[in-house]
């Protein structure tokens, strides 16, 4: 009996991906282990590995194909003895009938797919290996709209309907068609003066979130200024002392001091959940870390109990991980608070987006010397300007003052960190 | 004068403008409606309905003729024509007084007069009623122009109410004639035609175009055309009226023949060549209303240039036709109402229908249209022969055609000429509505013994699988 081989999810959360590369073709033989495809995720691009040994009989999804929803076949493993005249006769079911698969799926107690890094997911996307079934809704549309729906190849689901109760019609159809065309026309009158990029799924997802956190949570923003002579200085001696073992930076000074904070004032550390809000014991601070073509907030767990050190290296590994596309999904996805940081680029100050379902983010400016008064008199210090911007629904004003008047004391009073 | 304001002054009671005031009501808006003549309009007192009572007339008149073949047999048949029309003037006068209950229960307050649309604020229409006794302004947010339409005539010749009739006269005989002339073969034109025709006058039907009921599906008009001739009747297509002259008591129309000048002599002549749209005198020329041939150009929610001044039915583009008016009625004031997910008419859902025997009925393109639009159909015709109730009923004459998108198998258009094929088009309309294709059409189940049968078998024809033919 040949094996489908399914589109693994390589997250909890993810439900369709983009197959980056083929690294075997049909007719080739995987032993288990081998690697056989490139998945691109929302987040980052992962290999995939095969599990069993055999033949691959048949690939089902081209190199560049989007959108494909996890568990659906994308090739089929021959085992030992089978040819592909054998699995012709069964497999009519081609792509866009996955659910006729999907018996056969629920009998194997096993994945058909995996990779070590994803052992511990697998767990999870055992359990989820209906998905393709439990979210269909029904699509009200009319008999002609679906005939034509299906010969243009119209995903209907991307049609919202002009009918009564949202009946997809033929009109809406056609209009659909037309609307692409008139993209496309747009599209080839610039050709010129402009480049047209394809959005990755990266670039995707950003935007989704984005959008979603702008759209449903109630920003509002909170500025202060702190002094930073103390933390520069502190951060000169402990640098003395290593030897070039180590190299503590501002920013994860400021990780900690964010940490610190958020065990003083709990309420800035939790996320809105609709019917509950959730209010996190451990801080788990996400990080924004620039990468080619986006960004993602690698999560450097449990600050509370880590010393500057630890976080230092996490943040290392974190970042390279990041930039070369290797972060695991537990890795980024989760965390109780954001900081994003651009003081590097000499911004002085700006507001972030709430990364959600957090309820808060600190934006980091750069340190720079500025005069300011102290008993009457004006002198120089070096001063950092910190924005924190608040789900409304989350953090009230006073709690997200407070957050800041506690974090402006421990930046400015780094040795309290050490209580 | 008394000042009153309305959300909304409705011009005209007929199937548009009565429709609207009631429907607007049940929306909860206060509605003034001004009608001159009679609630119910051309259609309820002129129209379409004494002329269903006529035709019922002159259909018992062919079952008369006919009764030997059920095994009876009748004799000293006496048409009395008076008595016809009595009863086809009854049947309006009920219905127009049901009306004027409608609009009462409605809350509708209806202004006997004649209104004209005074420059009032954009924001607040003027419009005055002239009645009997006095002028009175009223005002509304909206107002929808309902005025319909009235028939044609030609530049040398107009209906004088005697020997020259227009509907009106044509649908009060004081007695029959021997002979009469009809000019169109539209709709009107064929039922007189064929009214007349039952009755025993002699009747020949004048048609410009290359055959009678132009707008239907050739295949349909050759059926009428033949039954027409079989029965008597004289039909001059291609044939243009070119002057009448009294004649001793006769009328002498000139016409003009594939290129040859010929004369028909005949005691009446009936003049049904179209309509005109009732617009003069409205106040229309006071706002930026835009005409075209004579009617009023509104955008698909039936809005004229001029905001807040809609105009629906007859005084509009074509279809001219009742049940249009009357959706277009609902459709507008919904738009008033805010309604959302409303949907333009499409003018290939309307489907029309001719009374004359065989009735005619259809609905979206006819084969010829359907080809000049470079569409691939898929053609299914079945014939009443085939269908065992028609037989029963010994009125199997005629056809049903219907059109499908090779393509995509979308119903573009349904063509039927037969015994009650009026009663039997909602079925195509209803299917062209919901968007259906061939395949739900075939797997419906259509009750045995029908007539409605004919409409699957048509269906069951385009794709090669009628059973019984």
């Amino acid at each position: 009996m040949s094996l489908n081989i399914l589109m693994p999810a390589l997250s909890p959360t993810m439900e369709e991906g983009t197959l980056s590369k083929w690294l075997v073709k049909e007719g080739d033989i995987v032993t288990s282990g081998d690697l056989i495809a490139e998945i691109e995720t929302d987040k980052a691009t992962m290999e995939v590995e095969s599990i069993d040994d055999g033949t691959i009989g048949k690939i089902l999804v081209n190199e560049g194909q989007e959108s494909i929803k996890v568990n659906e076949p994308i090739a089929i493993l021959l085992l030992e003895g089978e040819t592909l005249s054998d699995i012709e006769s069964m497999h009519e079911a081609k792509l866009p009938e996955v659910t006729k698969n999907l018996d056969k799926i629920e009998n194997k107690p096993k994945i058909d797919i995996s990779s070590k890094e994803m052992a511990k997911i697998e767990l999870v996307t055992d359990k989820n290996i209906e998905p393709v079934k439990q979210n269909k809704t029904r699509i009200f549309v009319s008999p002609l709209a679906k005939r034509l729906a299906k010969q243009r190849n119209i995903d209907l689901s991307l049609i919202s309907g002009s009918g009564a109760n949202g009946r997809i019609l033929k009109n809406d159809i056609e209009n659909f068609n037309n609307n692409k065309n008139l993209l496309q026309s747009e599209i080839t009158l610039n050709n010129n003066k402009s480049e047209l990029v394809k959005n990755s799924s990266m670039r995707k997802t950003i935007a989704e979130r984005l959008v979603q956190s702008k759209n449903e949570a109630p920003h509002f923003y909170l500025s202060l200024d702190c002094n930073i002579d103390q933390l520069l200085k502190i951060r000169s001696l402990i640098n003395l002392k290593s030897n070039d073992q180590y190299k503590i930076s501002v920013n994860d000074m400021i990780i900690k001091a964010a940490s610190s904070t958020l065990i003083k004032v709990p309420q800035a550390n939790a996320s809105w959940e609709n019917e509950n809000t959730r209010y996190f014991k451990n801080t788990d601070i996400s990080v924004a870390v620039a990468i080619d073509g986006g960004l993602i907030t690698p999560i450097i767990k449990n600050v509370q109990s880590k010393g500057l050190l630890e976080i230092s290296e996490d943040m290392k590994i974190l970042a390279n991980k990041a930039k070369s596309g290797k972060l695991l999904p537990e890795e980024y996805i989760g965390g109780s608070f954001s900081i994003s940081n651009l003081g590097m680029y000499g911004i002085k100050e700006f507001s972030a987006v709430i990364n959600p379902p957090q309820g808060a983010i600190l934006a980091v400016g750069s340190g720079e010397k500025r005069p300011i008064v102290i008993n009457d008199q004006i002198t120089i210090a070096n001063m950092m300007t910190v924005t924190l911007s608040c789900d409304h629904r989350v953090v009230d004003g006073a709690v997200g003052a407070e957050f800041l008047s506690v974090f402006k004391d421990f930046i400015e009073n780094p040795s309290l960190m050490l209580l | 004068m008394n000042n009153s304001d309305y959300d909304i002054i409705v011009i005209g009671g007929g199937p548009g403008g009565y429709v609207a005031a009631i429907r607007a009501s049940q929306l909860g808006m206060s509605v003034a409606l001004i009608e001159d003549k009679h609630l119910g309009g051309i259609c309820l007192n002129w129209g379409c309905i004494p002329t269903k009572a006529l035709l019922r007339a002159s259909e018992i008149k062919h079952m008369l003729d006919n009764v030997g073949e059920f095994g009876f047999s009748v004799s000293n048949i006496k048409i009395d024509i008076n008595n016809i029309t009595k009863r086809s003037r009854k049947v309006a006068d009920q219905l127009s007084t049901g009306i004027s209950h409608l609009l009462k229960k409605n809350k509708v307050k209806v202004f006997d007069g004649f209104a004209q649309l005074e420059k009032g604020t954009p924001n607040l229409k003027t419009v005055k009623v002239k009645t009997q006794d006095s002028d009175i302004v009223i005002k509304a947010k909206n107002v929808i122009i309902a005025t319909g339409a009235r028939s044609r005539n030609l530049p040398f010749v107009s209906s004088d109410g005697k020997n020259i009739w227009d509907y009106k006269t044509a649908m009060t005989p004081t007695e029959l004639p021997k002979s009469i002339t009809v000019i169109g073969s539209g709709a009107i034109g064929v039922e007189f035609a064929s009214f007349y025709n039952d009755l025993g006058v002699k009747v020949t039907v004048v048609e410009a175009l290359p055959s009678i009921l132009p707008n239907e599906d050739e295949d349909i008009s050759k059926i009428v055309e033949t039954n027409f001739v079989k029965r008597g009747i004289d039909i001059k297509t291609n044939t243009t009226l070119k002057a009448v002259k009294m004649f001793d008591k006769n009328i002498s129309a000139e016409i003009l023949c594939d290129g040859n000048v010929e004369t028909i002599i005949s005691e009446k002549l009936i003049l049904a060549i179209g309509i005109i749209a009732n617009t003069e005198n409205v106040g229309l020329e006071k706002f930026n209303i835009k005409m075209d041939n004579g009617h009023i150009i509104t955008n698909e929610w039936l809005e004229t240039d001029e905001k807040g001044i809609f105009a629906i039915g007859d005084v509009t583009e074509g279809p001219w036709l009742a049940h249009k008016a009357s959706h277009e009625g609902t459709l507008c004031v919904e738009k008033i109402a805010g309604y959302k997910n409303l949907k333009p008419i499409e003018k290939t859902s309307i489907p029309g229908c001719t009374y004359c025997r065989p009735q005619v009925a259809s609905i979206g393109l006819t084969e010829k249209k359907a080809k000049s639009k470079n569409l691939k159909v898929k053609i299914g015709k079945f014939p009443f022969l085939g269908n065992g109730k028609a037989i029963a009923m010994g009125d199997s004459e005629g056809l049903i055609k219907t059109i499908f998108d090779e393509d995509t198998g979308e119903l573009i258009g349904a063509h039927m000429v037969g015994p009650e094929v009026t009663e039997l088009i909602q079925g195509f309309s209803i299917a062209k509505k919901l968007e259906t294709t061939e395949h739900e059409l075939m797997h419906t189940i259509f009750p045995h013994p029908t007539l409605s049968e004919s409409m699957h078998e048509s269906v069951l024809d385009a794709y090669n699988q009628a059973i019984h033919y």
